[in-house]
């Protein structure tokens, strides 16, 4: 049922509420803020998350969202401040612009579609801190992004399930 | 005549706009911190909402440490004891010789009429983690401005120099260490007193002293010590041996890579040196009696030098 999630199979789900996705951001926070012990493998949720709001709700999680959490990602992890902010902007503009495209393929063809825009978010933070004078740290940078990018089924299944949830509550229900 | 659609489907300016407004906003930024450093105030106010998630996030390693520490069993923990016993009877037989070589130095010292040199005051500190960017060599030490740490104190451990504390922040601060690209530390050649400057050589973990001439007098095995003319390391703590020296004609310069004295990229506690007892005394106002004091001075430097003759 997980892989088959394409529109012809999509069950019609509840609306999202808010405080759904600000959780959703604190744990990818937190998440992102846990002792890694290779930063470069470790895989980025803040944009992962970002990524499935602006695909799934580009009306309500947008380029504010992105460069706000963009702003908190670089004072917490004591970079160069505006780095994160500008490629999570980008993030949430390509992602929101291919939103329509992306839902249309299974979970694997979408984690495709995620795993381009999440090496489009390290890109630009290479950009930025070579252009101010950083080096090189190798192509390792790019696994970070991959791994991410194969969580994306598993995030889905665990975002949508606050909205999976039938209207009517049946106490009589078994499960 | 103009079709403005009702407000219920305005959706605000265009994505390409906001993106637009995003970026710029992002590049203000961006040239604001990279260039100029006026960004400290809105960062630290940044870092603090952001520093419950951060501690939670370091909370299970932590308390996985601790638990470790509550199982060690009685075996390990009575050779550890053996251990240090055995290190701090060495150190504490160290330690007379170097009370005894204080004070001689400090004699000297007034004979030839040089400054005193102040005691240093020094903080134990834990590293939380390193640092999450993979542009730098950061570490991220527990304590903070809150404790007395500023920017810009010496980092050591038991070995030697690890780096600088380059921002501190209200409860952790980020030290740079030495290895970091952008990092520079003024060394001395123990064996025979050659100044150079040792720079950090990025990602292979290793220091470089660059603009040495090619015939400078340096060789594999040689250890460097902090010479202290910067002020702000202080001086004779070891930074690195060099590894290796290559003399090619074609450049002016040698190549000389060190390897780091310090655990460097390794270890769990550190030294951090508080480097205010180290600056010069403010000056005083100007006034008539300005000009008498070095006289003065230089009078009772003639009559040391006087009596040790």
């Amino acid at each position: 049922m997980l892989l088959s999630d394409s529109p012809a199979t999509q069950r019609i789900l509840l609306p999202v509420r808010a405080s759904t996705i600000i959780g959703s951001f604190a744990l990818a926070l937190l998440a992102n803020f846990l002792p890694w012990k290779n930063v470069a493998l470790a895989p980025d949720f803040v944009a992962l998350v970002l990524a499935f709001w602006c695909v799934r709700q580009p009306r309500l999680v947008g380029m504010g969202a992105g460069w706000l959490l963009g702003l908190l990602t670089d004072a917490g992890n004591g970079v160069l401040l505006g780095q994160h902010a500008l490629a999570y902007a980008l993030l949430a503009f390509t992602a929101i612009t291919l939103s329509r495209r992306i839902l249309w393929f299974a979970l694997w063809g979408q984690a495709l579609h995620v795993a381009a825009l999440l090496l489009l978010v390290q890109g630009v933070v290479a950009l930025v801190r070579l252009a101010a004078g950083a080096d090189f740290p190798g192509w390792t940078i790019a696994v970070g992004p991959l791994i991410a990018a194969a969580l994306w089924p598993v995030i889905t299944m665990l975002l949508l399930i606050p909205q999976r949830r039938p209207v009517e509550v049946d106490e009589t229900r078994a499960i | 005549m103009d079709h403005t659609p009702p407000p219920f489907f305005n959706r605000g300016p265009a994505p390409l706009v906001r993106l637009a407004f995003f970026a710029s906003l992002s590049f203000a930024l961006l040239v604001l911190d990279a260039r100029f450093r006026y960004t400290e105030g809105l960062r630290s106010v940044l870092a603090l909402a952001v520093y419950p998630l951060q501690t939670l996030a370091t909370m299970p390693a932590a308390l996985g440490g601790r638990i470790a520490d509550y199982f060690a069993s009685q075996a390990q923990l009575r050779e550890e004891n053996a251990d240090l016993r055995a290190k701090l009877l060495g150190a504490s037989q160290d330690a007379q010789r170097f009370e005894a070589a204080r004070a001689e130095t400090a004699q000297l010292r007034r004979l030839i009429g040089a400054g005193e040199r102040l005691p240093l005051k020094s903080m134990a500190a834990e590293i939380l983690y390193s640092g999450r960017d993979p542009y730098a060599k950061k570490i991220v030490i527990d304590k903070g401005s809150h404790n007395g740490v500023r920017a810009g104190s010496p980092v050591v451990d038991e070995a030697g120099v690890v780096g600088q504390v380059t921002r501190a922040h209200a409860l952790v601060s980020e030290v740079t260490l030495l290895t970091d690209k952008d990092q520079a530390i003024p060394v001395q050649v123990v064996r025979n007193g050659l100044r150079a400057v040792a720079f950090g050589a990025g990602s292979s973990g290793m220091l470089e002293l660059r603009f040495m001439a090619a015939n400078a007098e340096i060789q594999n095995g040689d250890r460097l010590v902090t010479s202290g003319i910067d002020g702000t390391y202080p001086p004779g703590i070891p930074v690195a041996t060099v590894a290796r020296v290559e003399r090619d004609a074609a450049y002016a310069f040698a190549r000389i890579v060190c390897l780091p004295a310090a655990g460097v990229e390794s270890g769990r506690y550190v030294l951090v040196l508080a480097n205010e007892a180290r600056q010069a005394p403010p000056p005083e106002e100007a006034g008539p009696g300005e000009e008498k004091r070095p006289a003065k001075v230089r009078k009772s430097r003639r009559k040391d030098a006087d009596a040790a003759q």
